[in-house]
């Protein structure tokens, strides 16, 4: 049953997507966030919404993937809809219920919102997280900041630790397992029963994962001290990130995105936020 | 004079403020012995022998109470080790623990065995090429990319095994690494073993509970209560058979057998280990 917990929400693949440089990807998912937040009118949020289906069907993600990754926010989208569109005043009325007003303003400003957020989050999770390995993630943002480490932010140590939890949580999945199973050997039920006695069903499986948590991170400290670990000092990599002529196309496009998105906001007539 | 790698002089050791008063008696109490270099050695001892004491403080995770430890001629006891001796003398003897889960740091197989060498601070090229050929000496290349929890037991020790060669140590020390394994696994690794230590003459220090491990050692010691209690080849220490069983140890099957039958009178010889060996005796003494 837990063994069915995907990790992070990376989906192998071998499009331009999967292949950039993790560093320049996440430089991109910055600039991308700019990109959106620049958009003033409805033809820019057309547009940025195309953009950002271009990048759906460059990364190769099947559309129900994407649509099940904004099944969770349907509540705040709707939320941001409704709010938007009866509290958000305005000069053109177009409909009045008894004291529900809706404003022209409130409508476009309704479908702005809503269409910003789902840009967001299908936007970067195509970029970053839906086509990028957690390891990579995590050495792509630890060679980003690594100029940080000059300031004494323990960046080298950060990206460890995340390395070492990525590396433990099917370990750890694989023993919460076990114990599950022993309880229930011995007769506990975690399915059963109200809210506060399953939680309390838990408890008896997160002592043993606890202790035996702080026992694997010793002996893993040994472990590693005897292959000579000793921080990020004079530390080298095996494998070495090289930018090539595909990410420097895709920072371009990007670029080209945002000042096609200045360009409409100024010259394209129509509603403005 | 015969070429030793690892030399220990009159080495004593007790864990500093342990809580327990009976732990107070040192673990390890004056051992001395020498280890010849690409030589394999079994190191054989119940539960709190000070068998691991010993593994430990010959990488330097652990410091000697008193005593004297010569590594390749080097006395890593000596105050004024630098921090790069250190690492020198964990690099040239590498450690494999019991727990296979608990020893591999990356998510994926070639990058947890880049692990010492990028610690070393080898140029990446360097590291490339020692990775693979670590893997290739462990038969695990084709698994290279995989992450370590899809690994069965065995084959994570043999990628923990390969983590160490692309550090070219001279000596490995298995701690009970066979302890957790199931027969197959098991298998995989004693072979990797004897490879190492036949083809890349890696001197071997295994430590195992496992008596028919022991017989394919060149020299077995046995440690009781942190003092050399026995030592010699296979063949000698096994059929000491009254003192392992007093030092709670078991003896091969096949070596007990043998000694059952001398006790009813049979005139058969002591140090039988194989069970080829004992099956043909067998057979010619019923001929």
């Amino acid at each position: 049953m837990l063994k069915d917990i995907t990790l992070g929400q990376f989906f192998p693949g071998k499009s331009i997507l999967h292949r950039l440089d993790p560093r320049m990807k996440i430089v991109l998912s910055i600039l991308y966030i700019v990109v959106i937040f620049l958009c003033k009118n409805l033809a820019a949020f057309a547009f940025i919404t195309l953009f950002t289906a271009a990048m759906v069907v460059l990364s190769g993600i099947s559309l129900r993937t994407i649509l099940k990754g904004i099944k969770p926010l349907i509540f705040i989208l709707a939320f941001t809809a409704i709010y938007n569109l009866f509290f958000y005043g305005g000069d053109r009325l177009l409909v009045k219920l008894g004291f529900i007003e809706i404003y022209y303003e409130g409508a476009m400003y309704a479908v702005a919102m809503v269409v910003r957020i789902v840009c967001l989050l299908v936007g970067s999770s195509v970029l970053l997280t839906y086509t990028t390995s957690p390891i990579m993630l995590t050495d792509g943002l630890e060679r980003l900041l690594s100029p940080l480490s000059k300031l004494k932010l323990p960046v080298h140590e950060f990206s460890m630790m995340m390395t070492i939890a990525l590396r433990f949580i099917p370990t750890l999945i694989e023993e919460t397992d076990k114990i599950m199973n022993a309880q229930k050997a011995r007769g506990s039920d975690f399915s059963s029963g109200s809210l506060v006695r399953r939680a309390k069903a838990l408890i008896p499986i997160l002592i043993p994962l606890f202790i035996s948590s702080f026992r694997r991170a010793g002996d893993l400290a040994v472990a590693m001290e005897c292959r000579c670990y000793r921080g990020g000092n004079g530390r080298t990599k095996m494998t070495q990130l090289h930018l090539s002529f595909r990410d420097f196309a895709m920072l371009f496009v990007i670029l080209l995105c945002g000042a096609a998105v200045l360009l409409i906001n100024r010259f394209v007539p129509g509603f403005s936020l | 004079m015969t070429d030793y790698l690892i030399s220990v002089k009159d080495l004593s050791f007790t864990y500093p403020e342990s809580e327990d008063a009976h732990r107070e008696h040192p673990v390890l109490n004056h051992i001395s012995l020498d280890i010849e270099r690409g030589s394999f050695v079994c190191i054989l001892g119940h539960n709190g022998s000070g068998k691991s004491t010993l593994a430990k403080l010959l990488n330097m995770i652990l410091t000697p109470t008193s005593g004297q430890i010569l590594i390749d001629g080097k006395d890593i006891t000596d105050p004024q080790m630098t921090e790069e001796d250190i690492f020198e003398v964990r690099r040239s003897i590498g450690l494999v623990f019991q727990n296979p889960d608990n020893q591999l740091v990356a998510t994926v197989v070639e990058e947890d065995v880049a692990f010492g060498p990028e610690n070393l601070g080898i140029p990446p090229a360097e590291i490339r090429e020692r990775v693979d050929n670590a893997l290739r000496a462990v038969g695990m290349t084709e698994y290279a990319g995989h992450s370590p929890h899809q690994l069965s037991g065995g084959q994570k020790q043999r990628v923990a095994i390969a983590g160490l060669i692309a550090m070219l140590p001279k000596c490995i020390i298995f701690d009970e690494s066979t302890a957790m394994l199931d027969p197959q696994g098991r298998k995989e690794v004693m072979n990797t073993i004897g490879m190492l230590n036949r083809e890349k003459g890696i001197t071997v220090l295994h430590i195992t509970h496992n008596m028919d491990e022991a017989v394919a050692a060149d020299r077995v010691i046995v440690i009781n209560e942190g003092e050399i209690y026995l030592d010699g080849t296979p063949r000698q220490v096994f059929s000491e058979i009254d003192k392992l069983n007093a030092a709670g140890l078991d003896v091969p099957q096949v070596t007990a057998l043998f000694a059952e039958l001398r006790q009813c009178g049979f005139g058969l010889p002591a140090d039988i280990l194989s069970e080829e060996e004992g099956a043909e005796l067998l057979a010619s003494a019923l001929t």
